[in-house]
């Protein structure tokens, strides 16, 4: 099915509940009015947007789902889990649930299996967002109920294989009051030119928190748009980290609204490009409520000719008094044809707040080289310890630790192969 | 017995000379002072000696045990038994004193199977709490914990001469005592040779210099015995300076830290 197929007709002949029916149709007909974003949008200036051709990609149909033989190896080297979701080019090809978490009411599946309406637009929004509400054809619900804490991660597995596809996965995290779940979303291809637009809406309840990671193990022909919207409520805190290592154009978008009074937003991410590969990362920090709290720490390395781009806005509404907002991007240039731009921005519209922001694109820190060279450390050396110390900070931030051990070694290979000519 | 000999070495920062002919003889075990105002050199003589990017050499020479260390780059005089302890000590965000220490054994050849013994004895014996170790080398150390891993990477690596630049400045008398008793100790135990840049005799009191330099303009203009160092701080420098005659030097950016984060990492 080739992309101009994709009309609302074809939405609403998805199968699902009433409420998710109006969902995708509301979605559909906004995409079918709507022109795609150009580079003369803020949101999407400096991207390759431009470039991509929607009409290259299809969506694949159901008819060769399989578990991939790489889901397997990725999900025992992760470790426990709570349940496991692997997509196959979009499609699920495979669902396990703990069973006494199913029976405290935990729900980890298709979205369409939920009699409730849950998910739906919180901001942050645009015609990929719709594109994927409106016509992904096997949206997921991760649901914690009231009270229920579950300590184990859920693993969601992404791996595409199908030359030329168009991926459309939505997934919707709906974390009741007082509960507790953690996330860990990692998305794999492999040689195959691909399309993915994935598109996650988080509703953190009322003192829920929610700890979630994504990993961008893409392979190098995989494009992305990614967009991730989330509201906090009172005293819930989000923590969320983003491991941006493959593709060939990837972009990811954070939105964090802080809706209730004394929420917490961290966000954290590691991104590393080499070769012809951009990073493109866009990242909203939104405080709508008294009292709320959001940390931003982002830091890159780019070698060859790889491109970043970052650009954060953090606003504070007229509501929001007392609230703190940090906000950090760093960015290592290992080659000279590497290019990155770092663009902060705050709206603040209450006097009674304290923000901050720090941005940084240069070359590895001579006087660090040089220290570590005047101990006896050869050249090639104290670069990889640096710009390993350098990463050291987010790592420490990763929402979920289990996955540090496992990202270490793609780091590491990624860096091997990145400080390798220097 | 090792020998680092420095002969009528010249040296320019950004075009400006500063080292106008370093002359300097040090032998295994001994400990020489060099003290001058500030701005005179003094603290170029130290990175130009450990081949610090942005210092050239325009004459002269420096040869450790008649090896030219201007040919070498700065890991290999490191490894040829060189060591610089920094006044303005660089903070490494995520790497530790232990990784690199390791790093540095491991490249020598020379790394034993007792490293973190070793360390936690070196960090005790010149009072560095043991757990900075394993930390962000110098990222939020006080002064006197920066000068105190200067001087536990200094026994680790145990160099044939180290230069240390300016290593009592900011340390209190605590401090001041362990580490200069260390370096004494140093040149006992495996005759580590020793260049102490300083303003002040105050180091000397536990580190015994045998020979003090007055330097100033760029170069030595004085040598004696330590009774030279009691001089000076009756009288200050002003004899020796108007003495060479013609301008000081200016300093090299005085005022800024030489060792300022452009990324500010």
């Amino acid at each position: 099915m080739s992309v101009d197929q994709l009309t609302p007709e074809r939405a609403a002949a998805l199968p699902g509940p009433d409420w998710l029916c109006a969902q995708r149709a509301e979605a559909a007909e906004r995409f079918s009015t709507a022109a795609l974003p150009d580079t003369s949008l803020e949101e999407w200036r400096y991207s390759r947007v431009e470039q991509l051709d929607l009409a290259a990609y299809t969506v694949e149909g159901a008819d060769h789902v399989a578990v991939p033989a790489p889901a397997t190896a990725l999900g025992e080297s992760l470790g426990r889990s709570a349940g496991t979701i692997v997509l196959h080019n979009g499609r699920v090809a495979s669902v396990t649930l703990e069973g006494h978490l199913s029976e405290k009411g935990v729900r980890f599946g298709l979205l369409a299996d939920s009699a409730v309406a849950v998910g739906g637009l919180s901001g942050g929004t645009d015609p990929f967002g719709d594109l994927t509400l409106a016509q992904g054809p096997d949206p997921l619900l991760l649901a914690v109920p009231r009270g229920v804490a579950v300590e184990v991660p859920f693993h969601l597995i992404h791996v595409i294989d199908g030359e030329g596809s168009l991926v459309l996965p939505r997934l919707v995290i709906d974390a009741a009051e007082n509960s507790e779940l953690s996330l860990v979303e990692w998305a794999t291809s492999g040689n195959v030119e691909a399309l993915v637009v994935p598109r996650t809406e988080i509703s953190v309840g009322n003192a829920a928190r929610v700890r979630m990671v994504s990993v961008n193990a893409w392979g190098s022909a995989t494009n992305q748009l990614a967009a991730v919207s989330a509201t906090v409520g009172q005293e819930a805190t989000l923590r969320m980290s983003h491991v941006a290592l493959g593709g060939d154009y990837a972009r990811s978008r954070f939105d964090c609204r802080l809706v209730g009074r004394g929420a917490t937003g961290q966000l954290s991410a590691l991104y590393l490009g080499d070769g012809d590969q951009m990073h493109d990362l866009r990242t909203f920090q939104t405080h709508e409520a008294r009292d709320t709290t959001s940390e931003l720490l982002f830091k890159g390395a780019l070698d060859d000719r790889a491109r970043a781009v970052y650009t954060g806005m953090i606003r504070v509404d007229h509501e929001g008094r007392g609230s703190n907002a940090d906000q950090t991007n760093r960015v290592i240039k290992l080659s000279d044809e590497a290019w990155a731009e770092s663009v902060p921005n705050l709206e603040i519209n209450h006097n009674d707040v304290k923000c901050s922001h720090a941005t940084a694109v240069g070359p590895i820190d001579e006087d660090q080289r040089f220290y570590l060279e005047s101990r006896g450390v050869p050249p090639e050396t104290a670069e990889r310890l640096v710009v390993n110390g350098f990463f050291e900070e987010v790592l420490d931030t990763i929402a979920v630790p289990e996955v540090v051990a496992v990202v270490r070694p793609l780091i590491a290979a990624k860096l091997g192969a990145v400080g390798g000519g220097s | 017995m090792s020998e680092l000999v420095i002969s009528d070495l010249t040296a320019e920062v950004a075009g400006r000379p500063i080292l106008t002919g370093v002359n300097l003889t040090v032998r295994s075990g001994e400990v020489h002072a060099i003290m001058g105002p500030n701005g005179s050199g003094k603290s170029t003589l130290s990175h130009v000696l450990m081949g610090r990017p942005g210092y050239t050499v325009t004459g002269g020479s420096m040869l450790l045990d008649g090896v030219e260390l201007s040919t070498l780059a700065p890991y290999e005089r490191a490894q040829a038994g060189l060591f610089l302890g920094m006044q303005y000590p660089t903070e490494v965000p995520g790497v530790s004193i232990q990784s690199v220490l390791r790093e540095s054994l491991v490249a020598a050849g020379r790394m034993g199977d007792d490293l973190y013994a070793t360390l936690s004895a070196e960090a005790a014996r010149v009072g560095l709490d043991p757990a900075l170790v394993g930390r962000s080398l110098n990222v939020d150390f006080s002064g006197g914990e920066k000068k105190r891993n200067e001087t536990v990477q200094l026994a680790l690596l145990r160099p044939k001469f180290a230069i240390l630049d300016e290593i009592d400045s900011g340390l209190d008398v605590d401090a001041l005592a362990q580490v200069s008793q260390r370096v004494e100790e140093a040149t006992s135990e495996w005759g580590l040779g020793v260049i102490a840049v300083t303003h002040y005799n105050r180091l000397l009191e536990k580190l015994h210099a045998d020979v003090v330099h007055i330097f100033a303009k760029g170069r030595i203009l004085e040598s004696g015995g330590p009774e030279l160092a009691t001089a000076l701080e009756e009288s200050g420098y002003a004899k020796w300076v108007e003495a060479a005659g013609g301008d000081e030097p200016a300093p090299v950016a005085a005022d800024t830290d030489p060792f300022a984060d452009p990324l500010g990492l």
